[in-house]
């Protein structure tokens, strides 16, 4: 797969980085080689292949439900950008 | 014997003689870092003052008889690992600033086995490289020659070590994180079995592969390390319930009859041929212990890499996807609004190599490519661990190089991420298939060190530290020190 | 000119009733200070880990075995990725190809009688997100995490309704189950039980369905009626007048009474749901769905059934008395304490309890008239102690804490005058004070009998028995 500059623009988008439109070529010929590379996987076939997400195939273990956690907001927000009220700031959100 | 070329075993017979107190084997240690070991750049913070009131804390525990093996050993964290009311950068601009409110479970529980932190150790930005030169605060240095990589992620960790600035760190190894550097650097490895250590406070790049484990100068040292630093916990869902043998206790193993498998995989194009002949002479070493070899074939390896580099981008992509400049880390000037405060925060905070696995992993989730990459890597995922589980049927573990080569050059293989990748090839099948893995310094070539892989079956860490340790035994590439650090 | 038909799917949020978040050991209690209830894993810290809450896979469970679902023995949570300042970790945690429950119905009760079967799709779990609070700062958003991670079950319908009338009583029949269930609370003004509506229109008969536009975070039974009619009106008109719907999300305005659009789906998020890495598949055994199937109580639809065959009620009273699981139990309360008399029940709960209830603004749980109360009193009803019109004056009393019905008409003299003999002394002077009305009744004006009745209730104060002052002012004034 080869990646243009408005795919990488498109990309950076869904994925909140601000990309300098300079360096849009960069990353599409960077992006593109590793898709390529990747692809390498094509070759074989997989189509009986069940997934694997985990290498162990486990079950999820239950929590019981217990309230285990203090309050902690001064310790958790004295590494906050802006908070005010006990609230994290963020500029005006339109809805 | 000089303090800081020690084993972690032999500095606890000397606290336990009472030939040095913990206090004295921290200013040591402290001294090396804020002296030649500037050099290495292999620490990013410096906890001196913590570090004393732990030694101190460490003998006044042996004075009142409860000390343990590690009770009072220095040790250095990989600053992935959250050390509460310590800076936990991860390598990079993005958490600067940030001050962990909390520990890292692998951090309470060498604290609580009396293991006194000096400091946190340089890294690839994010976990994510193979060179370290993707930190926010710059290339670490190899101890054995500074124009090389101490290879990465954990490149602090095994500079620090081999350097003589600790005698233990702890690693994460997520496409070998752990066991290239430690090849690289020429220290002992350990890559533990998925859901060995638990990955609580450890701060994810890929969670179905990221893995804590020891990294120091001897299989021995990494057995005690682990016994402390394994164990169940219930904050981490991927960590099992099982009980944590004495590692330590069982090292002395009779090799007679261990039968090894070589993956004819692991011997072929790209591996450099004086990797290749000293892992030769490694297997010279092993036959004369009594194991007997079989070739095996792990025939996805190939597809390893590749399988990779779609699976780990996109767990990276979300994992990271909490930083966003809202409730920590960094955040940009004056945001305009919302997407702003985004993309810059974010855009500024990481660097290139995590954006380029952001945007990758992305890419490989977002809709109409799911099928055929994310879903591919996954299919083929359980065909490498398939590989490996048939292997095991034959052999008791397996033997190859860690690297395909020896330390390269800082600046060689950054501009060609697909070159970088591919310094991983004989470790990251090991992640896929979530199986321990070991790294051991077998030789040198062009005055570098080269590293033997052994890998295990599951949860086999016993076995694998024993392998390592017998050969060891008759083996001293693990006792040399670089001249420079000496 | 064209007939249209509406198809409406509902996706309901239940927020669960467990003491700690889906994820965390924070806890889920309603209303505390901005943050306070947000642990490192809820604010998505680095390097925490999510550890599921086995107590909501059971009131999923539960919620499943209600509904006819299947439980799935092998279901996953995904990870849906989005940016959002309310969603800490840049995605939720839910479900998405393998969700736990899946494939059953519910039958609901139309306006007219008839009954309605609804499909269910599946019903997921997943995490609920913060809060964004714009008032009171200028130019920027706060934001309280405090609900971030509390446990949701996202309930999905199938797209069988076709009004908004029948979207309503839906939706009231999950609230009824959940509660039913105690698996959520129902509040709706707290956002414990809230809906998103897929609306769309097409022309009568065509089996395809249109376009379908989806309402967003409706938290009240009246929002969703005005909300999808107003919907419904807007595609039609759209259409009618040459236009197309387009897919996409709409915000329900509740002042304005108005849909309007959020965003299209060309400007829809791309999720990138893939399996959490944090989270192992769930595993639900059988044995553990028949222990739990073992827990579950009875549910409305066989309570009101029970109803109408133990105290044969109508299907109208027993589906009122249903409805909520409190209600049941209050009326049944009062049908033991009265020993009987279920009809006369019915109807005081229905009657006088559910209209001092609302009233005040209270909830049956909390009602002063305890059932015992109330049943004491209907026992003086049948007894003939009390008239049906004293007892009002019993009931009021009572709710006003001025003791059982025993000590109301003991302290206020309300016991029924049954003694003939002073029935009769009142009925004298009733006829003695009124010569006129009675010539005209002995003329064979009959429908002065009311008449006298009511005077000799007056002179008693009400506390003459009604039946035995009929039948002897019929002797007395006939004489």
């Amino acid at each position: 797969m080869s990646l243009d500059k408005d795919d990488v623009r498109q990309i950076a988008h869904l994925a909140r980085l601000a990309v300098d439109d300079q360096r849009l070529p960069e990353h599409a010929s960077n992006l593109s080689a590793i898709l390529e590379f990747v692809e390498a996987m094509d070759a074989v076939d997989t189509a009986a292949v069940e997934p694997l997400a985990h290498p162990l195939e486990m079950r999820q273990r239950l929590r019981p439900d217990q309230v285990s956690e203090e309050n902690q907001r001064e310790l958790f927000q004295s590494v906050a950008p802006a908070v005010e009220g006990g609230l994290y700031l963020v500029p005006r959100v339109i809805e | 014997m000089s303090i800081h070329t020690s084993t972690v075993a032999e500095l606890s017979t000397a606290l336990a003689r009472g030939d040095h107190s913990s206090r004295e084997l921290t200013e040591a240690f402290l001294q090396r870092i804020q002296g030649q070991g500037v050099a290495l750049n292999a620490l990013v913070t410096v906890t001196a003052e913590q570090a004393l009131a732990a030694a101190d804390a460490a003998d006044r525990a042996r004075a009142d008889g409860e000390a343990g093996p590690l009770t009072g050993v220095p040790m250095v964290h990989k600053d992935i690992f959250c050390t509460r009311g310590v800076r936990t950068s991860c390598g990079s601009r993005m958490l600067d600033n940030f001050i962990s409110p909390y520990n890292a479970h692998v951090v309470d529980r060498l604290s609580a086995a009396g293991m006194v932190c000096l400091g946190k150790a340089n890294m690839d930005e994010f976990a994510m490289g193979s060179s370290n030169e993707t930190s926010f605060y710059g290339p670490v240095k190899n101890p054995w020659d500074t124009d090389a990589v101490p290879g990465g992620s954990s490149g602090g960790s095994a500079a620090a070590v081999a350097g003589g600035l600790a005698p233990a760190a702890t690693g994460t190894d997520t496409g070998g994180s752990i066991r290239q550097p430690a090849a690289l650097c020429g220290i002992t490895g350990l890559k533990p079995t998925y859901g060995r250590v638990s990955r609580y406070g450890m701060i994810a790049f890929a969670s179905s592969l990221d893995q804590a484990g020891p990294m120091a100068r001897t299989a021995e040292d990494c057995a005690l390390l682990l016994e402390a630093m394994a164990g169940f916990d219930m904050r981490d869902s991927t960590c099992v319930e099982r009980e944590v043998p004495r590692y330590s206790q069982h090292l002395a193993t009779d090799l007679n009859g261990l039968t090894i498998g070589l993956p004819k995989e692991y011997f072929g194009e790209g591996l450099d041929p004086t990797v290749a002949s000293a892992i030769d002479a490694a297997v010279t070493e092993y036959r004369k212990l009594g194991a007997e070899f079989r070739e095996i074939s792990l025939a996805n390896t190939h597809l390893a890499v590749p399988a990779y580099y779609v699976i780990a981008p996109a767990e990276c992509s979300s994992n990271l996807s909490r930083f966003d400049g809202v409730r920590f880390g960094h955040r940009c000037d004056a945001p305009k609004d919302l997407e702003d405060l985004y993309k810059r925060s974010r855009g500024e905070g990481f660097g290139d190599e995590v954006q380029r696995r952001i945007m990758v992993g992305t890419y490989a989730l977002s809709a109409g490519y799911y099928d055929a990459y994310y879903l591919k890597a996954q299919q083929v995922r359980r065909l490498i661990r398939d590989d490996f589980l048939s292997a095991f049927e034959d052999v008791d573990l397996i033997l190859g190089p860690t690297s395909p080569t020896a330390a390269f050059n800082i600046g060689e293989r950054s501009d060609d991420p697909v070159s970088m990748y591919l310094s991983d090839i004989y470790t990251i099948a090991v992640n896929l298939a979530g199986l321990p893995g070991i790294s051991v310094p077998a030789g040198f070539a062009g005055g570098r060190p080269v590293g033997l892989q052994l890998i295990g079956n599951y949860f086999d860490e016993a076995r694998l530290l024993g392998a390592a340790h017998a050969y060891q035994q008759v083996t001293d590439w693990h006792t040399r020190v670089p001249e420079a650090f000496a | 000119m064209m007939e249209w038909e509406t198809v409406i799917g509902l996706e309901i949020h239940a927020q669960l009733a467990t003491r700690s978040k889906i994820f965390s050991g924070a806890s889920t209690a309603y209303g505390a200070d901005p943050n306070t209830q947000a642990c490192a894993v809820d604010l998505g810290l680095p390097g925490v880990l999510p550890v599921l809450n086995g107590e909501a896979v059971n009131m999923a469970v539960r919620f499943g075995l209600a509904t006819g679902c299947s439980i799935a023995p092998h279901s996953v949570f995904a990870r849906k990725n989005y940016f959002y300042p309310d969603l800490p970790k840049g995605y939720q945690i839910s479900q998405y190809e393998l969700p736990v429950v899946h494939d059953g119905e519910v039958t609901i009760e139309l306006d007219d009688g008839e009954t309605m079967r609804v499909g269910l799709t599946r019903a997921h779990l997943e995490e609920d997100a913060g809060k964004s609070l714009h008032e009171g700062f200028e130019g920027v958003t706060g934001i309280d995490l405090n609900r971030a991670g509390t446990p949701l079950l996202e309930i999905v319908s199938e797209p069988d309704l076709r009004s908004a009338r029948q979207a309503v009583a839906y939706m009231k029949k999950i609230h009824s189950l959940v509660r039913y269930l105690e698996i959520c609370d129902g509040n709706m003004q707290e956002g414990s039980f809230r809906c998103d509506a897929n609306v769309s229109i097409r022309p009568k008969g065509q089996a395809e369905f249109g376009t379908r536009a989806e309402i967003k975070n409706l938290n009240s039974f009246r929002f969703v009626e005005k909300a999808i009619n107003h919907e419904i009106e807007r595609q039609i008109d759209l259409v009618e007048s040459g236009g197309t719907v387009v897919q996409e999300t709409r915000l329900y305005d509740s002042v304005k009474g108005e849909t309007r659009s959020m965003r299209t789906k060309e400007e829809a998020n791309d999720y990138r749901y893939f399996p959490d890495p944090d989270l192992l598949p769930l595993e639900i055994t059988s044995e553990e769905v028949e222990r739990i199937r073992a827990t579950l109580p009875e549910l409305p639809d066989a309570k009101k059934q029970r109803f109408m065959a133990d105290y044969g009620l109508s299907a109208y009273d027993a589906g009122v008395l249903t409805a909520s699981r409190d209600q049941a139990d209050y009326f049944e309360a009062v049908v033991e304490a009265a020993g009987g008399e279920a009809k006369l029940a019915a109807n005081w709960v229905m009657g006088d309890l559910s209209g001092a209830l609302n009233r005040d603004g209270r909830e049956v749980g909390d009602s002063p008239v305890t059932p015992a109360m109330l049943g004491g009193m209907l026992k003086r009803i049948s007894d003939n102690t009390i008239s049906g019109k004293i007892a009002k004056d019993v009931f009021e009393a009572m709710w006003n804490d001025e003791g059982d019905a025993d000590a109301v008409i003991e302290a206020k003299g309300l016991k029924q005058v049954t003694d003939t003999g002073a029935i009769e002394a009142m009925i004298d002077e009733v006829i003695a004070a009124n010569p006129g009305q009675v010539e005209q009744y002995r003329a064979g004006k009959d429908k002065l009998l009311g008449f006298f009745v009511g005077q000799v209730m007056k002179a008693s104060k009400g506390k003459a028995n009604p039946a035995q002052v009929n039948e002897l002012l019929k002797k007395k004034l006939s004489g």
